[in-house]
């Protein structure tokens, strides 16, 4: 009874139950169902982590960072040339993150901190220049070709029931979904996380009390990064290296970060993995979209909701002293 | 002063075909052409502070007009031109009436969706379009037609932006980019002034997609209006300084030579180092000029001791 009255004053966590029941339902109807709504859970996955790592800035900077996706692929390629040298695929992903953590901390420090303060649409026109210069950087140093990596989980299959289910998008899903949990718990439990979300919710208040709130801005874009490296890194088995690799998985983030509401983490990785499974169902289902109008109507999507509501789905109302 | 540099940057620019080859002509009216979509975009979101990623797609909307009249109806490559402006206005004011009610960076992330969404809708729809490989204009253009026709349309929307801007309108955007509540409380109407403004901006780019096309070799085409056409805009509006209308100058030869001239750097000739070296330009010289070439004339004119107090907004 108590939830459900919850869920009536909430209506978005309704329509989210809702949508729940759909797919549960739809799943043990079809197998071809399922096996979608799968795929498009692990697909939703990676979008998800990479929407988070966009709400991560944007609350700590309040800046889109466009650099994000060129940002992942690059440290994917690190990965890539770690394997190359003959280190083992987990190895050479366990080495990749604290890479793209250092990476995303000095890209803070170097590029981001000097324009911080003087305008937001200064710092939104650097990482679009960063999103050209690492493009350009890999591009000239690992050339445009397709290159393959070690498949981390296999090729393998699980049947359940006569639902197919890869073990890749099974690993995917858990690698994606462990990183998040560990990100939440990192933010939640401990000092630094406490820290972290005061400097980004009070800067002022909190270099009071003895933050340092520069160097907190700078360790959340080195986690961000640290996410997006997860998300190139499961993105490689399915669409394999390239530098234009994470350009589209960008634009599913924003979309996915825009629907949960920017500002809230829950939103961003719900928004994720609600786009991968709408978009695989879609594809499943509705011959006419395609390749060519799944972008669109991903897009499309979002802007019913933000017609809705203004600001996302998990969003507060923005209201402003006068 | 300012009359004098106008009247210099006129005759330079009308002098200049004479004294340039035929592809360094077609340069020069590629800045003209960044020149009307910065403008456009200036408009917007300088002026009247809607943010917009997505002037791009006006674009792609404009060039496809241009593409296709002349393609299908053989109409005259002139006569396509006031076309994709009226389309665009169009185009611009059905866009700014959903934008009414997102604001900031949820406005933004609305107008990237339809840089993003308009170049799939070409490749969908290939009737009409081409698809991938575009659709090319029944006749092409010389470059010194190009560098006359681009010019001038780039000197009547300059005045054009400056008419608009100095007066009634102009005076009710920049008061709801100031705060769209004090507008409001004056009499500015939201609804009308942020559509028009909108409608307005879109049909700039929409020209300027049109002649864009016309400087491709009449090729419209789905990956030439991509998302990154629109974020090369806001760069470019950037690095012009936010609402000003004679930093786009500035802004549109950065955007339109930078990657040219690099090419022809040694060291940075190389495949893919013109990217290195334009986006290491872009981030210079948004470190070192947060506000555009817009700020430094300010900040060259409050050099000058007898003009310390009249820096503009």
């Amino acid at each position: 009874m108590e939830i459900a009255r919850r869920l009536a004053q909430r209506p978005v966590l309704l329509v989210l139950a809702g949508g729940c029941v759909f797919l549960v339902v739809g799943s043990l109807d079809s197998s071809i169902f399922a096996q979608q709504t799968v795929a498009g859970l692990a697909q939703g996955a990676i979008f998800g982590s990479l929407a988070l790592a966009l709400v991560l800035i944007y609350r700590a900077t309040e800046v889109i960072n466009f650099a994000q996706g060129e940002m992942a692929m690059a440290t994917t390629y690190v990965a890539f040339q770690l394997t190359k040298w003959g280190l083992s695929y987990w190895a050479a992903f366990a080495i990749t993150l604290v890479v793209a953590f250092v990476f995303g901390t000095v890209v803070q420090l170097v590029f981001i901190r000097p324009v911080q303060q003087k305008s937001v649409i200064a710092v939104v026109i650097v990482t679009i220049g960063l999103f050209i210069l690492i493009d350009g950087l890999v591009t000239w140093r690992f050339s445009a070709q397709l290159q393959f990596m070690p498949a981390p989980f296999g090729n393998s299959v699980y049947h359940v029931g006569s639902v197919a289910v890869s073990r890749q998008a099974l690993g995917t899903l858990l690698v994606s979904v462990l990183s998040v949990i560990l990100l939440g718990v990192l933010f939640r439990f401990t000092k630094l996380g406490l820290s972290m979300r005061a400097a980004a919710l009070r800067p002022a208040a909190a270099r009071l009390v003895g933050i340092r709130v520069d160097w907190m801005l700078a360790i959340g874009w080195g986690l961000a990064a640290v996410l997006g490296a997860v998300a190139g890194l499961m993105t490689e088995p399915t669409q394999f290296l390239q530098p234009t690799m994470m350009q589209s998985i960008l634009l599913y983030a924003f979309a996915a970060a825009v629907l949960g509401g920017l500002e809230s983490p829950v939103g961003a990785v719900v928004g994720g993995l609600a786009l991968g499974v709408f978009l695989n169902l879609i594809g499943q289902y509705v011959g006419f979209v395609g390749a060519a109008l799944q972008l669109p109507l991903a897009f499309a999507v979002l802007l019913g909701v933000l017609l809705v509501k203004p600001n996302g789905l998990f969003g507060r109302a923005l209201v402003r002293r006068v | 002063m300012k009359a004098a540099a106008l009247a210099v940057t006129a005759v330079v620019i009308a002098v200049l075909p004479f004294e340039l080859s035929g592809y360094h002509q077609g340069l020069a009216a590629s800045v003209a052409v960044y020149v009307i979509a910065i403008l456009g975009l200036n408009i917007v979101t300088g002026y009247t502070g809607q943010i917009s990623i997505g002037h791009g797609a006006f674009m792609a909307i404009g060039g496809y007009t241009t593409a296709i009249m002349s393609h299908d109806h053989h109409t005259s490559l002139l006569a396509t031109l006031p076309l994709s402006l009226a389309i665009t206005f169009v185009c611009g004011v059905l866009v700014g009436i959903p934008a009414l009610r997102l604001s900031g960076v949820y406005l933004a992330l609305a107008t990237f969706a339809l840089a993003v969404s308009v170049p799939q809708f070409a490749l969908k729809f290939s009737k009409f379009t081409g698809g991938s490989n575009g659709i090319q204009t029944s006749k092409t253009v010389s470059h010194l037609w190009l560098y006359g026709v681009s010019w001038s349309c780039a000197a009547i929307a300059l005045a054009a932006a400056w008419l608009i801007l100095r007066g009634r309108t102009g005076r009710a955007f920049r008061a709801v980019r100031d705060s769209e509540l004090a507008a409001s409380a004056s009499g500015v109407s939201l609804a009308i002034y942020k559509t028009l403004a909108f409608g307005i901006s879109a049909a700039f780019a929409g020209v300027a997609g049109s002649l864009f096309v016309l400087a491709t070799n009449g090729f419209a085409q789905p990956n030439e209006f991509g998302v990154f056409l629109s974020l090369t805009l806001l760069i470019g509006a950037a690095v012009a300084g936010l609402g000003s209308l004679w930093g786009v100058l500035a802004g549109a030869a950065f955007v339109a030579l930078l990657p040219t001239v690099s090419q022809s750097v040694p060291l940075v000739g190389s495949a893919h180092g013109q990217d290195v070296a334009f986006g290491l330009a872009v981030i210079l010289v948004m470190l070192l000029l947060p506000t555009g070439a817009a700020g430094l004339f300010v900040r060259i004119r409050t050099l000058r001791p007898n003009n310390a107090d009249t820096t503009e907004s």
